[in-house]
């Protein structure tokens, strides 16, 4: 027999026989097979344990815990536990290493440090509770100016010339980033759009194509173009707030997209319009675009497939040279431009991108918000940011830095009971989030997890408004590129000057 | 380059208190008529509760009719050789109409003064661009680049006098009285945010532009953000320039309608626009949605003056109404007044000399312009719906 | 010209003429499309495009049981979207004609450019003539969808490339000016033939070694005879709208080009817990 090298385990799970009702619950529940009843007692599979503590949830008698393993691998500075793990699994598989999530790497958070400024004395603070602050954004292209025109004869007669350009209303600066039924489940997908309904915010459909029972919600969602081109059709063009072409993701850019196909069940096949059992594999750049002439004919031609009636944008990864390319799209017409950081989500990626590829939201938001001002073009776009906004205080300084909305993904999972657990990419989601398998997306209670994303995003918009009111701001719009606002606290100067941010006491 | 100013503060700023504030006044004679500057001096130093010594400024508008063709450039200089280098990049660059000290009180009654200047100057000529951008970009440069020179004004037939000091130093410094002008505006100045240096007292000006401002605009980055999106550059560290340049860029460049730009800067709430008819929506959402980086933010009231087309007076305070502006109308309806007291309306009154008469003071409604025309009168009174008075049709809809 | 084909169905149809260029200026896309966009809205059902010059995104995204003529070349995207409507071109196409198509029908009569059908679920691409790279390139097929890919002549790099369903064949015919018909003497087909292919197939008309232009994933079968019985009547659809004798398609034999499997880079992850 050969020897494992999956030990020492990550986790231990510890049942406490006394409280142990042998109700054998946490069996059941447990979707990754980690748990079984041996006749007598629960007996634990450590090596199969992904702590995502759902039997933990689950128990009556409140009888396990999940700990971390401390038996003790020699310790090394340099190669590090994870490391030899990667060494130890690629040598047992020979494959392309897959995670889940975001870049779980501890690098150094720059929205951390970055402090915001309050009044006091020379301007008032307003009380968000008693007067109005306001968070409404309008999505999609502005035009540079607007032409008004005065009569000659009866300068009181004054008539709005533009072109009005197609935009919507939305009442938080808050987008919930992509996620395609398949990579979660219909229950979690429902539950968000309902919520994005019912705060009037905005979800991303993902690139799965969008359900028939989504298509009331299509005035909260926009849908995505990507590579494969799944499930679009003329529905899937026209029941929507808006379209986005997904030239790349923070998780992994420069790669495609693959859903394998013991995931795509009947549901799966009628919402991508492919066959059950095949895999949902996106190419890894549209064959369409090869260059930024493409990618204008792309955005042409969807502006012509939906009669100019919805803001039409482009989403690319945050990486070394995003201003100049986000200059190129914003040109190309694209309405809105979203920028996905490298610690963006995902449900399935190469460990290798996922961990090494891109750059932070924050620096990407201020070069990318900077060049557009140089070129005269920012303020006719809608930038959207993620990856990762992680709560307020991301999204409130991601604002100041230049965004106009927040794209949040992995919060509203981790609001519906996602335990960050990153195995995602195995279908086998204990909280009936990441996964297709009946008896585990029935976990996912639709009404009780819509209202933790409304419950959630409410309290995000109540504090946006304290820290507006905070500094004297009564709308959100006067907050966006108010990088006066923010003062940096970090130990490299050079991000500040990036940034565009004064040192603390500047 | 600051200049410090060694007046002592009078009694009742010695103790503690923390006066957040500036004064701001004005007024236009819709006929024409030139006051000297005697009137406005008299309105703004009553409001000397306001002040603390720190910087004051007067515009006049009509001042130089004789070289009312010109642009006139009132420059502060650190020394000589600043003073040469920029007259010779402006002799390069266009017409010296003519070029002098602007007259001031000597022995000088403020301390260390910098060199004070005018010149009526015109640019050459050129085919891409408009005298009136060449002269913004003049103005920039000088600000930016050229060390120890600063541009204060740079409009037609108008000017701006201000430095560091009380508002009744600044004025006998430059012997405001003795200038004659249809309209004038003036502030004093309680600085918090920008050191007491001569070029950061109001007024602030571009071209026919110019701006007194009480409060402080909490929107400052995204407006400065915006303007640099546009080739202005905002070099002033203060939040009464963006207000100028906003209104050149509005006004004079997207050539909005002021009752239109006033909207822009200070936009009524959602809620409210929501309760109006479908015209005003769409018209006032696109106008939030464009101009959403123009929008002004925190406690102001301004007084505005300009003369690129039209002169114009127009006074407007922020939507929440923080900061203060009232407004007044002569007996005989000709003369126009705003400023931050109506003690400075009650002055004029009390004056045993002329004894000034008001048919009306009033104050305006928070977020609402208030629009005085030469030639034309009180345009808007600062208590209109946001479009009332105004027939409005949208064409692009 | 394929006028004879639609000649019959003229009388049922509401036709009206479009002119591209009027005055000798070529419309931009926007107003050409507008226009198109109004004379259905009229209820045109059968539109004719005359001196069409480069103009992109004809029909896209249109709806229904219409007819579009086009004399002249259509720019690229030409019937991007498309669910249903049939559309004629006499003369070349540019790129990416019948983009994400779901339903209808493209007929070509000369040369089509590069990746024509991309990522095509339904519908029928006939092209007289050859085409350029990444043809077919993520065309699938579900339930009642398949889309089908005829190319009288060659076709070059990365045919069907990512094939997720659907059918391709490439006949491999030269048409002279003089309107003669002969064998084409250059490859049926480029390089990386098939890459990533999972499932549907490619067929081409060839006595040539296609083994060693497989892409990954992609294997050379013999044709199976009730394949070549399926592919019979697009075959004499293609011959009578094109006016090619049928006899000479059987004049060489088929090769058909399928996935390994439908799971082509499954083994290339793995998941252990790092
Ligand atoms: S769920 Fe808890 S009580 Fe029930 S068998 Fe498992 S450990 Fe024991
Ligand atoms: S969604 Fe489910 S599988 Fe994915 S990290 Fe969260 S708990 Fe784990």
């Amino acid at each position: 027999m050969s020897i494992s090298h999956t030990i020492p385990t990550y986790f231990r799970v510890n049942i406490d026989r006394d409280y142990c009702k042998k109700c054998k619950r946490c069996v059941t529940h447990c979707s990754y097979g980690a748990l079984s009843f041996n006749g007598e007692r629960i007996v634990a599979d450590d090596s199969l344990c992904v702590a995502c503590q759902r039997c933990v949830a689950m128990c009556p008698g409140k009888a396990i815990r999940v700990v971390q393993n401390e038996s003790y691998l020699p310790p090394h500075g340099n190669y590090t536990r994870r490391i030899r793990n990667i060494i130890w699994a690629q040598s047992g598989n020979g494959g392309v290493l897959l995670s889940a999530t975001g870049n779980d790497r501890p690098i150094r958070v720059i929205f951390d440090d970055l402090l915001l400024d309050a009044c006091q004395v020379t301007n008032p603070a307003i009380d968000p509770l008693r007067e109005t602050i306001e968070t409404k954004i309008f999505f999609g292209r502005k035009p540079q100016k607007l032409e008004f025109t005065i009569d000659e004869k009866d300068p009181t007669e004054i008539s709005l010339k533009t072109k009005l350009m197609p935009h919507f209303e939305i009442d938080m600066p808050i987008m919930v980033g992509h996620m395609s039924l398949g990579s979660i489940s219909y229950n979690a997908c429902m539950a968000i759009y309902q919520a994005s309904k019912e705060l009037n915010i905005l979800a991303g459909s993902g690139e799965g194509g969008l359900h028939p029972d989504f298509y009331e919600y299509g005035d909260n969602i926009i849908t995505e173009v990507a590579s494969g081109r799944f499930g679009v059709d003329i529905n899937y063009l026209n029941k929507t707030a808006g379209i986005e072409i997904k030239l790349g993701q923070g998780a992994k850019p420069g790669h495609g997209g693959h859903l394998p196909g013991e995931k795509v069940n009947n549901m799966i096949s009628q919402t991508r319009m492919i066959p059950k059992g095949s895999d949902a594999l996106s190419p890894y750049p549209h064959h369409d675009i090869y260059s930024i002439e493409d990618l204008a004919q792309l955005i042409a031609a969807l502006k012509e497939a939906t009669r100019y009636r919805v803001p039409i944008g482009v989403k690319i990864a945050a990486v070394h040279n995003s201003a100049p390319i986000a200059v190129g799209i914003v040109r190309g017409g694209a309405d809105f431009l979203t920028i996905d950081g490298f610690r963006g989500g995902t449900g399935a990626a190469p460990r290798i991108i996922r961990d090494h590829a891109g750059i932070p939201i924050e620096l990407a938001i201020a070069s990318v918000d900077q060049r557009l001002r140089q070129e005269g073009l920012r303020d006719q776009v809608t930038l959207v940011a993620g990856g990762s906004i992680r709560y307020s205080a991301d999204l409130i300084k991601a604002i100041a830095l230049g965004a106009d909305v927040g794209m949040v993904g992995m919060p509203v999972l981790i609001a519906l009971g996602c335990r960050v657990c990153q195995q995602c990419f195995r279908g086998l989601c204990s909280w009936g989030i990441a996964t297709q398998q009946e008896y585990l997306v029935k976990r996912l209670d639709i009404d009780v997890a819509r209202n933790r994303i409304i419950n959630l995003f409410h309290s995000w918009n109540e504090e946006l408004k304290e820290v507006l009111g905070a500094m004297g701001i009564d709308s959100v719009e006067s907050l966006r590129s108010n990088r006066d606002r923010l003062r940096y606290i970090g130990p490299n100067p050079k991000i500040a000057e990036i940034l565009g941010v004064k040192h603390a006491g500047e | 380059m600051y200049w410090k100013n060694y007046t002592i503060l009078p009694e009742q700023f010695r103790n503690e208190r923390v006066f957040d504030g500036c004064g701001i006044s004005g007024y236009i004679n819709i006929d024409g008529k030139r006051d000297y500057g005697t009137k406005v001096i008299d309105m703004l130093c009553i409001l000397h509760d306001r002040e603390n010594g720190l910087g004051a400024g007067f515009a006049g508008y009509g001042i130089y009719p004789d070289y009312k063709d010109y642009y006139a450039l009132h420059f502060l200089f650190d020394n000589d050789p600043s003073k040469e280098k920029v007259l010779k990049h402006l002799e390069e660059t266009g017409y010296i109409i003519q070029s002098e000290a602007i007259p001031t009180k000597t022995p000088s009654n403020v301390d260390h003064p910098p060199i004070t200047w005018r010149v009526f100057y015109e640019p050459k000529e050129a085919k891409s661009i408009s005298t009136d951008d060449q002269i913004v970009n003049l103005v920039m440069q000088v600000n930016e680049r050229f060390d120890g020179a600063f541009i204060m004004s740079s409009g037609k037939n108008m000017g701006v006098f201000k430095g560091n000091g009380w508002s009744h130093e600044i004025a006998n410094y430059y012997k405001i009285a003795d200038y004659k002008a249809y309209m004038w505006l003036a502030h004093s100045r309680f600085p918090t945010n920008t050191p007491g240096w001569w070029g950061g007292a109001h007024p602030f000006n571009l071209l026919g532009t110019s701006v007194v401002h009480n409060g402080e605009i909490t929107s400052y980055g995204t407006n400065m953000r915006y303007l640099e999106s546009f080739g202005y550059k905002c070099t002033l560290f203060t939040d009464t320039e963006v207000i100028a340049y906003l209104f050149d860029l509005l006004v004079r460049k997207h050539k909005m309608p002021i009752p239109i730009a006033s909207l822009a800067l200070a936009p009524p709430l959602f809620d409210e626009i929501y309760r109006m008819e479908k015209k005003h929506q769409i018209a006032l959402k696109n106008i939030r949605a464009t101009y959403r980086s123009a929008m002004l933010n925190g406690p102001f009231s301004v007084v505005v003056g300009y003369n690129d087309t039209i002169p114009t007076m127009i006074g407007l305070s922020d939507r929440k109404k923080l900061r203060p502006l009232v407004a007044a109308i002569s007996e005989d309806e000709n003369t126009i007044y705003l400023s931050s007291e109506e003690a400075s309306f009650k002055r004029l009154m009390i004056d045993d000399i002329s004894s000034y008469k008001f048919r009306e003071i009033w104050h305006p409604k928070s977020g609402t312009a208030i629009i005085a025309r030469l030639g034309d009168g009180l345009l808007r009174n600062g208590l209109e719906k946001p479009f009332e008075k105004l027939k409005l049709s949208v064409i692009g809809a | 010209m394929i006028e004879n084909l639609v000649l019959s169905e003229l009388e049922k149809r509401k036709a009206i003429e479009i002119d591209a260029a009027p005055d000798g200026i070529p419309l931009i896309y926007q107003d050409l499309n507008e226009s198109i966009h109004e004379a259905i809205r009229e209820g045109y059902d059968r539109i004719v495009l005359n001196n069409v010059c480069g103009q992109r995104f004809i029909a896209a995204s249109l709806q229904g049981d219409l007819e579009l003529i086009i004399n002249g070349l259509p720019g690229n995207d030409l019937g991007i979207f498309m669910d249903g409507p049939k559309i004629i071109v006499n003369g070349n196409c540019e790129d990416h004609a019948g983009n994400t198509m779901n339903d209808g029908a493209i007929m070509v009569d000369g040369d089509g450019g590069d990746v024509i059908g991309l990522s095509a679920r339904g519908g029928k691409i006939y092209v007289k003539a050859d085409v350029g790279y990444r043809v077919g390139i993520h065309i699938k097929e579900y339930e009642n969808k398949y889309p089908v890919l005829i190319f009288g002549g060659i076709a070059r790099d990365f045919l069907g490339e990512y094939m997720a369903g659907g059918l391709i064949i490439a006949l491999g015919l030269k048409f002279l000016p003089d309107g003669s018909i002969i064998e084409n003497e250059q490859s049926i087909c480029g390089g990386e033939l098939g890459t990533g292919i999972h499932r549907g197939k490619i067929i081409l008309r060839t006595e040539e070694d296609l083994e060693p232009k497989l892409g990954v994933g992609a294997k050379l079968f013999e044709i199976a005879p009730n394949t070549r019985k399926e592919i019979e009547p697009f075959l004499r659809e293609f011959c009578e709208i094109f006016n090619i004798p049928y006899e000479m398609i059987g004049k060489k034999p088929f090769k058909v080009i399928k996935p390994i499997s439908k799971r082509p880079f499954g083994g290339n992850y793995c998941g252990q817990i790092v």
